[in-house]
């Protein structure tokens, strides 16, 4: 994976803090996961990455993290459907920029929403993990890419 | 098309809190809320009810997407103004988005404001 890759799918999670938010997250340092598989908070939007790269990317966040964001969106709907919606715009706007970065060398799914802890690893069991913390005011969720 | 009298506008999103967003953020831009889609099909139906006159319109919906159902609303109603509303910031999406029918193109995700001068513009544009 490139850093010109890399900083695509951190710039599609930030500039949706940034604009919808209208509140600027700051990235914490990555990570790479060697061992298991990266951590999963309540909500998680999932693109599947195939063509050119193949693999997982996704944003996962908490439930008190994404109920501040939709306060800032106007919402005060702070239902669990809500919540899966939200997650899944996040994994949308990081989808979109990668198109437009990327290309139709890229072939990118439409997002996928889970809550909770699934039953089976969502990133492949032999590829390593990039996590990059996204930080916004006290919450902290995690953009994980997973990239042959 | 009356300049006067409020414009008739729909909302079709798969998300609801973006339905919302855009619903409370409409009434800048003087525009009568008539009901909202959550993917094409349903758009298709709930157009030839209420015939609204000015559309938001996502592109990534189950059932049909927002491509394909602005193809089939200028059928129904030529004149209509369509504003795509995407987080697919690519020019292939908006340039197939115009050549089916669309008026206008906003990314997602967007301020009020920027909602509110893409609406504006787009009802600017119709009245030009």
């Amino acid at each position: 994976m490139t850093k010109v890759e890399l900083e695509t799918f951190v710039e599609g999670t930030t500039h949706y803090f940034q604009i919808a938010a209208n509140q600027p997250a700051s990235v914490g340092s990555p990570y790479l996961v060697n061992e298991g598989a990266p951590g999963i908070q309540e909500y998680t939007g999932i693109i599947t990455i195939g063509g050119k790269r193949k693999g997982i990317v996704y944003f996962t966040a908490s439930r008190p993290m994404l109920t501040v964001l939709l306060m800032r969106l106007g919402e005060t709907d702070m239902t669990h459907e809500n919540m899966c919606d939200l997650v899944g715009e996040v994994a949308n706007q990081i989808s979109g920029s990668a198109r437009r970065d990327f290309g139709r060398e890229f072939m990118i799914s439409v997002p996928r929403v889970i809550s909770g802890a699934p039953e089976h690893a969502v990133t492949p069991a032999n590829v390593r993990s990039f996590v990059i913390p996204i930080n916004w005011r006290s919450h902290s969720a995690q953009l994980v890419v997973c990239l042959e | 098309m009356n300049a006067v009298a409020p414009l008739k506008l729909m909302i079709v999103d798969d998300s609801n809190i973006m339905r919302r967003k855009i619903e409370r953020s409409h009434q800048c831009a003087r525009l009568q809320f008539v009901g909202s889609a959550g993917n094409g099909k349903q758009a298709v139906e709930l157009f030839r009810r209420t015939e609204p006159d000015v559309v938001t319109m996502d592109i990534t919906m189950p059932e049909m997407d927002g491509i394909e159902c602005v193809e089939q609303l200028v059928q129904i109603k030529p004149d209509v103004l369509i504003l795509v509303v995407s987080a697919l910031a690519d020019k292939a999406t908006a340039i197939e988005a115009m050549k089916r029918g669309a008026n206008g193109f906003l990314c997602k995700p967007f301020s009020d404001r920027q909602l509110t001068d893409a609406l504006d513009e787009l009802l600017r544009g119709a009245r030009a």
